[in-house]
């Protein structure tokens, strides 16, 4: 059988393995089509040395059924150069140039067309370049073959770019054994809270988004963010917005690995303010009201729970935005209410604005009666025209004049509809749309 | 050190008692306007408790939403207020709009809106956000008469609120009234505006039925209007002004103004 080569799924795949690779160090590198690259600086010893941390990582890639090369070298060029070129497992260090002198020039990831170029000219391998002045090799064959070499035979060092951003805060806790209970998870991630808020406190800082990395044994990694309103270290409080996540561990295919792996990582930290209590209680009712958008956040997730932002347009639809709630914060200016006679908004506005069929005086006379949702509504009182223009900068010169009216039907029911076009110099047959809902 | 410390403990005491004094959520009622409508009430509504605000049908359901709002704002004058609102409902009657809130004299500023996707979703945020005593009014907003919402519901809803001393006021459209533990039950529909000069539509006005108090308060309708200058519910005349045509045959026959005299002899 034959089956198309799927690259986005090669792609997946290898997210996943670097995802499941973080646990030996957060700074992990993508080389696609077929690598990543570790930097094990000051890691190694965690792991029981290098040779240990690469024998584990083989280890646990051929438990997926995956066969895989490593090598540990002083710069990430020469490592990869090594791994994909050379049975090498360990360079010792400062021993780069020597070996990866024998590997062929292709090592050194060059465009073909380079590459080719080279071998042609008689240089076969790394060793009879770094034989060769830099300075001549750049000026024959560009730039980038000098920095190449350069790093690959480690006379310059690199720092990968890691595909995650590194916290400014991290702890984590290995298990002996995996563990699996929701409860056992949520109390050793408590203590971690507990020492995350330790270091944040010796900064004078707190958090405002927090993400636990849970990694299971069978390479599958976890993660839950969660986020607040206010700069915090508070354990119990953080712990209980996780407590209201756990179930996003919950995967109906897992036979029951345990987890044997969880990282706390403070990912956006703030300068934390230690307020005075005010007498009106105030303060207190605010910090309430934040701690409780938190929870909400964390159970219905950032988008659910919003707040209503003015934005300064005169188009209604434009005229505000909801914003999460987490983002905005507690105090919000909205400009002074105007306690004019008429109502002139209405309480709920459709997105988009409804259209409906009326049976109004031209040019510019109010509906008599309008047809909407299979109800033909007879109109007692009018209030209008409020003639609002489009703004030409975003629609364009040709957008249409609409003119808003306040209906009041013979129940009572009140509507806010709106003529598009003024009649006889922007259109002959205007549209007329309901675009809310007075209370 | 101990008398100290009692001293200390007592004026603490002193002070949290002053504080709650000077708080306008003290007292347990609050009142909806008029006199007569407070003492028909039995001193106004009461705070910690659930009310449940009924659309006549779906089609007075912004009636319904702009009720419960006004009593939301009677309720809690500058504490936050958390606004729970199944999704679906926005694309029924578009979503909340903050300018229109600001007219009906809400600051969107305190406004907390919670979007949930069902009715159950919107049961629990009502419940947490009912247990945060730093919130003013909750308001639930659900569409039909889900499941979830049962006696058990209301009751979890009530004991959250007596605890809290939050006001919870929960609106229903497209459903029948059903066995709660609401403290009080209302009907709304809308009700045409007494005009303003020049026949413009007026003050948004609402006919409010009582349809149950725990106290065994009877039923009965009241026409209101809502006030947003002042924000406070006025009675509204019973019947709209005329809007029945005149008789076009004859001509409108003025009434003879009542003399202090009787015909005699």
């Amino acid at each position: 059988m034959a089956l198309e080569h799927d690259r986005d799924a090669d792609r997946h795949f290898l997210e996943r393995l670097a995802d499941a690779a973080d646990r030996y160090t957060p700074l992990v590198a993508l080389e696609p089509p077929e690598g990543f690259v570790l930097d094990i600086t000051g890691c190694a010893h965690l792991f029981g040395g290098e040779a240990a941390l690469r024998r584990d990582l083989l280890q646990r890639l051929a438990g997926a059924g995956l066969t895989a090369r490593a090598t540990i070298a002083g710069t990430p060029e020469a490592a990869s150069a090594l791994a994909r070129y050379a049975t090498c497992e360990r360079v010792p260090p400062g021993g780069e140039a020597v070996a990866v002198a024998p590997l062929p020039v292709a090592a050194l990831g060059l465009d073909p067309a380079v590459a080719l170029a080279l071998t042609r000219a008689g240089l076969k391998t790394i060793g009879d370049l770094a034989a060769r002045p830099g300075d001549i090799l750049a000026a024959r064959f560009g730039a980038l073959l000098a920095t190449r070499l350069r790093r690959v035979t480690g006379r310059e060092d690199t720092r990968l770019t890691p595909r995650r951003a590194v916290a400014a805060c991290m702890v984590e806790r290995r298990f002996a054994e995996p563990v699996g209970r929701r409860e056992d998870l949520l109390g050793t991630l408590g203590l971690i809270l507990g020492t995350a808020g330790t270091t944040l406190e010796e900064r004078g800082e707190g958090g405002r988004l927090f993400e636990a990395s849970f990694f299971r044994t069978d390479g599958v990694v976890r993660r839950i963010a969660v986020e607040t309103g206010e700069a915090t270290r508070d354990g119990a409080a953080l712990i209980r917005l996780f407590a209201e996540k756990m179930h996003l561990l919950d995967d109906p295919t897992d036979p029951g690995f345990g987890f044997d792996l969880i990282r706390l990582a403070v990912l956006r930290t703030e300068a934390q303010i230690q307020r005075q209590a005010q007498f009106d209680g105030r303060g207190e009712a605010d910090r309430e009201t934040v701690a409780l958008i938190d929870r909400l956040v964390a159970r219905f997730g950032r988008d659910s729970v919003v707040r209503l932002v003015d934005r300064h347009s005169h188009i209604p639809e434009r005229a505000e935005a909801m914003r999460p709630a987490i983002a905005v914060g507690a105090t919000m200016a909205w400009p002074a209410m105007r306690a004019a006679r008429p109502l002139t908004r209405p309480l709920q506005l459709f997105d988009p604005p409804q259209p409906i069929e009326t049976l109004a005086e031209v040019p510019d006379g109010p509906p008599a009666t309008f047809h909407w949702r299979r109800t033909t509504h007879q109109i007692a009182r009018a209030e209008g025209p409020e003639r609002i223009a489009t703004e030409w900068w975003r629609d364009g010169e040709s957008a249409l004049t609409r003119d808003y009216y306040c209906l009041e039907d013979r129940e009572g029911r009140r509507f806010w509809v709106f003529r598009q076009g003024l009649y006889g110099t922007e259109t002959t047959a205007p549209r007329w749309f309901v675009h809310g809902l007075f209370a | 050190m101990t008398a100290h410390r009692d001293t200390l403990a007592a004026l603490k005491g002193t002070l949290a008692r002053l504080e709650r004094g000077a708080m306008p959520s003290a007292s347990p009622h609050f009142s909806l306007g008029p006199a007569e409508f407070d003492a028909a009430l039995g001193g106004g509504l009461a705070r910690a408790a659930l009310h449940e605000v009924f659309a006549e049908s779906p089609a007075h359901g912004p009636a319904a939403t702009g009720f419960a709002l006004g009593l939301a704002l009677r309720a809690a004058p500058s504490a936050p207020v958390v606004w729970v609102r199944q999704r679906m409902l926005d694309q029924e009657f578009g979503r909340p709009y903050g300018h229109g809130i600001a007219a009906l004299g809400l600051d969107p500023g305190r406004l907390v809106l919670v979007r949930a996707k069902d009715a159950e979703a919107v049961l629990k945020a009502t419940h947490d956000a009912a247990r945060c005593g730093a919130v003013g009014v909750v308001l639930a907003e659900i569409w039909g008469a889900p499941k979830v919402l049962d006696l058990t519901a209301s009751r979890r809803l009530s004991l959250a609120a007596a605890e809290s001393g939050v006001t919870l006021i929960a609106t229903r459209t497209a459903a029948e009234p059903a066995a709660s533990a609401a403290l009080s039950r209302w009907q709304v529909r809308a009700m045409a505006s007494e005009a303003a000069e020049a026949g413009l539509p007026g003050l948004p006005a609402f006919l409010v039925t009582l349809l149950r108090h725990r106290a065994g308060i009877p039923q009965r309708d009241w026409p209101m209007e809502w006030d947003r200058e002042h924000r406070r519910f006025r009675q509204r005349a019973a019947l709209p002004r005329r809007l029945d045509a005149l008789p076009g045959d004859r001509a409108a026959t003025p009434q003879a103004p009542a003399l202090p005299f009787r015909r005699a002899g």
